[in-house]
């Protein structure tokens, strides 16, 4: 059985709303993750057994909807998320190289999360800029015709800022 | 005499500094007569940021590659009229040629009109179509579709399918209740044109879809756009918010008898969710596997209902053609390909972004006539057409007109539009290893063809590039190909080995110097197979690579000849871009 303890830490009152919304909404339930995702920053175990009670289905078929979607995941995240494109133009242009360089810089593998909770990173096909690749997105902010140089940069200029507040 | 200012603010001149550039301008043009305004990507994307001068809506000046310093410079010039202090800004006459030789339809608003205001869209001619469809006169759904066969018009998502037919099977289809599907998916990476058409020009689309809707008989149309565009998302949610409030999405449009519901429904990330099957699966809130055709979607679709999916692209052409008439789309392109189509020009191209020309030109006409040919001086190897379920298609092949017919016999499709040149530093076998990655990545594991073909493909492809590789692996992949192509269950896997297969057949030679005894990459990209040496001529023992190496690999005194020593070296390449004196070679 599922631990109870590890089940019973996220607020899903916060949830409550999206739930009223679309939970009586036939094929909802990826929407219903999305707006999860958003809430709790990821899909944490006792939100996923939540919407599956309160949509009238099985955790199986919650987990299984959840882990088909490259969109969701089961960790937090650091606070800077970086997704670093290696679609077809961003690779023929050099991504392997800039995803070498962050991996060395921040000492972290694709998917993973800095030792301070800073940065994750994730490797995407493709993130629609490709005639600026190589290409990264850090939260919201995309940044083209990237080199190994400039991606370091402007990771350190995050992570300054970081240190100045 | 006023001037307008439009600053280019699509995803990609977002990310080249668009918002800034827009920000300063607004500072520097506050309390000013001059109006300041947003447009989408008008897809000359290695330009960016565009900022466009209009002098009574006539285009005055294009600005390119504008920082937020130049500002200053630009708001005096629009508030003087006097242009001549940002000559230097402005386009070359040779980029400018760029677009010249381009024929825009389902582009015809991109980077011209406010995405942002129904106003603008509808000041070019926004729903003039559906108000044709609807009001006075009027047409009925049949001679919509009618008018759609005349144009010739096929699926720009990749298959080519005649759409009229679609919409046709779809209305005969018995039942009241049915469903329009946009197809925004576009997982093809290396392709941009739906996100574009999106985030520059979300009437055009909705507008193409209303008319679809009404010729099936739909009461309700969904956008499935993918997540990883949320200004594309949020633009056209805007856009039906605004069509909603004018009565041209709901009940009663335009006060006639005809009522339509919109969606946008959000993706999550899957690149099979693009075929239609599984898209209305996921559309649905399950796992996006696809179903076994038939029934097709035009009989059972979305939750079992007649559903018609077509692409953004091909949505985009509807109002043009209603408006000019189908025989005027049909005029442009070949015998069987009509009308245009856009491409996405990327990879090593010296003019990369969104073109649209007409069906019947040639491949070398896009690339080194309106492209600008390759970048950095180097050489053509091939350009790949249609992502992961397409081919590459060799230098000697250029003259290949755009046609699905045509581009099919060289093994690639015409597919959405992504179009990725390659130059000879790019190495075919690591390229079909990299969309076989993705495929086997991608595939969504219902078929054992796919699921594990891909997986065994991948992993002699991976066998190659390392450097272990067998000649008789290159025989052993093609029959896994063709066995792939021919058992899998969904569009995925029956063209997943196409890169594989057209790299095998134009550039078999390449492969096999990878299996050959001496392992050798000829593109010198697959690191495990280079072989570095010092050229004892050359070197001034600086020691520069020495101090690079990581391993420790190279030993040599000062001002003495170095040598690398094979059995430690890790072929990592660091002596390679350290040596100033060209000493080390890679082989
Ligand atoms: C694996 C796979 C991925 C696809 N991805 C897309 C896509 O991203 N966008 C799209 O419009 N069509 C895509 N298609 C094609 C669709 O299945 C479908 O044919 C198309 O949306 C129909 O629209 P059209 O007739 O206007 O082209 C894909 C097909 C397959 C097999
Ligand atoms: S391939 Fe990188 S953004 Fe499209």
């Amino acid at each position: 059985m599922e631990n109870q303890s590890a089940r019973a830490k996220s607020d899903l009152s916060l949830l409550a709303p999206v739930l009223a919304e679309y939970a009586p909404q036939k094929g909802s339930l990826i929407t219903i993750l999305q707006h999860a995702q958003d809430i709790y920053g990821y899909l944490p175990a006792d939100v996923l057994f939540h919407i599956a009670e309160q949509t009238g289905t099985t955790p199986a078929k919650v987990m299984g909807v959840a882990t088909f979607y490259t969109q969701f995941r089961f960790q937090p995240v650091g606070k800077y998320l970086i997704q670093l494109c290696d679609g077809t133009a961003c690779h023929v242009n050099g991504s392997a190289q800039i995803a070498e360089a962050i991996r060395q810089h921040l000492h972290i593998e694709n998917g993973g999360t800095t030792a301070d909770g800073l940065f994750s990173l994730n490797i995407v096909a493709c993130l629609g800029c490709c005639s600026l690749s190589p290409v990264m997105t850090v939260n919201d902010d995309s940044y083209g015709a990237l080199t190994p140089e400039k991606a370091v940069a402007i990771l350190d200029g995050l992570r300054a800022k970081e240190a100045a507040v | 005499m006023s001037i307008r200012i439009a600053v280019g603010q699509g995803s990609c001149g977002i990310a080249a500094g668009a918002a800034k550039v827009f920000a300063a301008l607004e500072q520097q043009l506050a309390g000013s007569a001059v109006s300041l305004g947003t447009v989408g990507c008008i897809g000359m994307c290695w330009l960016e940021p565009i900022v466009d001068l209009y002098e009574d809506n006539r285009l005055a000046a294009r600005l390119v590659r504008i920082c937020p310093d130049d500002a200053a410079r630009i708001a005096e010039a629009a508030r003087t009229g006097d242009l001549s202090g940002i000559a230097g800004l402005t386009i070359s006459a040779e980029d400018s040629r760029f677009l010249e030789q381009q024929t825009r339809i389902a582009l015809r608003n991109c980077g011209i009109i406010d995405p942002n205001s129904l106003e603008s869209a509808r000041a070019a001619g926004g729903y003039a179509a559906l108000e044709a469809v609807l009001t006075g006169k009027g047409m009925t759904p049949e001679e919509v579709i009618a008018c759609i066969k005349v144009s010739g018009l096929a699926g720009r998502g990749g298959a080519g399918f005649p759409t009229w037919f679609k919409w046709n099977a779809a209305r005969q289809s018995p039942g009241d209740e049915k469903y329009l599907i946009c197809n925004a998916d576009e997982g093809d990476p290396g392709a941009f044109m739906d996100r574009a058409v999106i985030e520059s020009d979300p009437h055009t689309l909705i507008e193409g879809m209303l008319i679809g809707a009404y010729a099936i008989g739909a009461k309700e149309a969904v956008v499935y756009v993918r997540a990883e565009y949320p200004l594309a998302i949020r633009r056209l949610s805007h856009a039906i918010d605004e069509a909603k409030a004018a009565g041209l999405i709901g009940q009663h449009i335009l006060g006639t008898d005809f009522s339509c519901e919109f969606r946008i429904k959000a993706g999550a990330g899957a690149f099979v969710c693009g075929e239609e099957t599984a898209l209305i699966e996921s559309l649905e809130g399950q796992r996006g596997m696809p179903r076994l055709k038939p029934p097709f979607p035009a009989a059972a679709g979305y939750w079992q209902k007649p559903s018609n999916i077509n692409n953004v692209e091909t949505f985009a052409n509807v109002a043009w053609i209603i408006q000019h008439g189908g025989e005027a789309f049909a005029a442009m392109g070949t015998e069987g390909s009509k009308g245009t189509k856009v491409f996405a020009l990327t990879g090593k191209i010296q003019r990369s972004g969104l073109v649209e020309i007409p069906m019947g030109m040639t491949l070398r006409e896009v690339i080194f006539g309106i492209g600008g040919g390759v970048r950095d001086g180097r050489q053509f190897k091939a350009v790949q057409l249609g992502g992961p379920s397409g081919g590459c298609v060799p230098a000697e092949l250029l003259d290949t007109v755009i046609d699905y017919k045509e581009l099919s016999a060289t093994g690639a499709i015409m597919g959405s539009g992504g179009m990725v040149v390659m130059d000879d530093t790019t190495c075919m076998v690591s390229m079909a290893k990299f969309f076989l990655d993705f495929t086997a990545k991608e595939s969504c594991g219902k078929c054992v063809h796919c699921r594990i073909g891909t997986k065994r493909m991948q992993e002699i492809l991976d066998r190659i590039v390392s450097g272990d590789g067998k000649p008789e692996d290159l025989d052993l992949l093609e029959e896994l190909c063709l066995a792939v192509r021919d058992g899998a269950l969904c569009g995925l896997g029956q063209t997943a080995p196409n890169p594989v297969l057209t790299a095998l057949r134009y550039f078999r030679p390449e492969f096999e110097a990878h299996t050959a005894v001496e392992k050798r990459c000829p593109a010198h990209a697959c690191a495990a197979l280079l072989q570095y040496e010092i050229d004892a001529e050359k070197c001034r023992g600086c020691t520069a690579c020495a101090r690079k190496c990581p391993v420790g690999a190279i030993a040599g005194n000062v001002r003495q000849p170095h040598t690398i020593d094979k059995n430690q070296c890790i072929r990592c390449g660091a002596c390679f871009a350290a040596c100033r004196f060209d000493a080390v070679s890679r082989l």
